[in-house]
């Protein structure tokens, strides 16, 4: 199973990202094989609007199960529900860290949007 | 004539420049508030709405039963308003620009198109000043298919005066598009000038000749006059800093009623921009007699 996490690095040590949809990177790590990739979100920092849309495509596409960020809200919600992508919130400081909490089974699905949509 | 009044910088006195010009013009003129988020040219005229209209845009409309999922139409579309990843996709009306383009692009004829409301379109006839203005409604957020709407009730041949939403984005390129002449209102403060470069540089872009009326003469500095200066910007009007034309304003009064003395100041205005117009047309006549 691979699951994705928000971060502006390129390492297990890079902070996790609160954000998802203007998150700069995200990591692609599988945990079958403990290997990760790092996918670009460059290109949805400077989006005026449908920054989480198309972020959540984006993870739909690169084959993730699940999803780690700080938060979500409601269209790339409704996007990454569509693609069968689980989310969870956390607050951890590191991706490994937040990797740890999701191994513990210590971080919750969410089966709401946490934040409020930007512009509309 | 179409004369829009715009400004970088908001709460310069767009409304207040175009409202009392409308109410010195003389011969039937058209005033079009085209700050469709928040229009208020309104409150300085006694008048009942005559014609009110509901503006709609079209937003895709996916028949499921036809979708294969290929997903022509998320990578057609700039806005993200319509999303597909070999499922049906998924729309937001909410991002949609109502341009059509999915529909188009769909192999199987899957989407078609339903109205989705965006706002109101009002008229008011009074004496002379026929007041057109678009309302937005809360929560829609495409101004430019409004704005655009509100322009198409525009009679042709009678003269018109567009008051512009603040800023240089998408609804005040909307507005200032087809415009004969722009009235660029600043004030003369460090912030007035930061956003009339904005504005100017955008009008230069459009290629349509522009004025700056200064508002609020007295206070901040003069660098706003040497800029114009500087460059070569004709300064269409002084309007003094002037405590009693803010309580007329916030009485809902016409300048030119509560304060007669300015009458002659906006007449003025009228004149300048006449003749710079006249300049105008005169250049551009050599330019195509050449």
């Amino acid at each position: 199973m691979k699951i994705a996490l928000s971060t502006s690095g390129e390492t297990l040590e890079a902070p996790l990202d609160s954000r998802f949809g203007r998150a700069p990177k995200f990591i692609l790590y599988d945990l079958e094989r403990d290997y990760f990739e790092v996918i670009d979100n460059r290109q949805n920092l400077d989006t005026s609007q449908g920054a989480g849309i198309q972020s959540a495509e984006t993870i739909a596409r690169s084959g993730a199960a699940c999803l780690v960020t700080g938060h979500c809200g409601p269209k790339a919600f409704r996007v990454l529900s569509a693609a069968g992508v689980s989310i969870y919130n956390c607050g951890e400081a590191t991706v490994a860290d937040a990797l740890k909490a999701f191994r513990e089974g210590a971080l919750k699905a969410m089966d709401s949007a946490d934040v409020e949509g930007h512009w509309i | 004539m179409i004369l829009a009044v715009a400004s970088g910088k908001g709460g310069t006195g767009k409304t207040t420049v175009a409202v009392n010009l409308a109410s010195v013009y003389g011969a039937p003129v058209q005033l079009v508030d085209c700050d469709v988020e928040e229009p208020n040219s309104h409150l300085f005229f006694r008048g009942t709405v005559t014609e009110r209209e509901t503006f709609a845009i079209p937003v895709p409309h996916v028949d499921e039963s036809l979708c294969d999922g290929c997903g022509e139409c998320g990578r057609f579309c700039r806005y993200s308003a319509i999303v597909s990843f070999g499922s049906n996709p998924i729309v937001f009306p909410e991002m949609c620009h109502g341009c059509g383009g999915c529909m188009e692009v769909c192999p199987r004829k899957a989407i078609s198109e339903v109205d989705k409301r965006i706002g109101e379109i009002e008229s008011t006839r009074l004496e002379k000043i026929t007041l057109i203005q678009g309302r937005l409604d809360i929560g829609a957020a495409m101004a430019p298919p409004l704005i655009r709407a509100v322009k198409a009730r525009l009679q042709e041949g009678l003269p018109a005066i567009l008051d512009a939403p603040p800023g240089t984005s998408c609804p005040v390129i909307t507005t200032l598009r087809g415009a004969d002449l722009v009235v660029l209102v600043t004030e003369p403060t460090p912030f007035g000038l930061h956003d009339l470069k904005l504005a100017v540089e955008m009008v230069r872009e459009l290629r349509i000749p522009f004025g700056v009326v200064v508002n609020r003469m007295g206070i901040g500095d003069n660098r706003v006059h040497a800029f114009c200066a500087k460059v070569g910007i004709t300064i269409l009007l002084e309007i003094p800093d002037d405590r009693r034309i803010a309580e007329s304003c916030s009485r809902g009064e016409l300048v030119v009623d509560a304060l007669p003395e300015y009458r002659s100041l906006f007449a003025t205005l009228l004149w300048n921009i006449r003749e710079l117009r006249g300049m105008e047309m005169g250049v551009s006549n050599v330019r195509s007699a050449n």
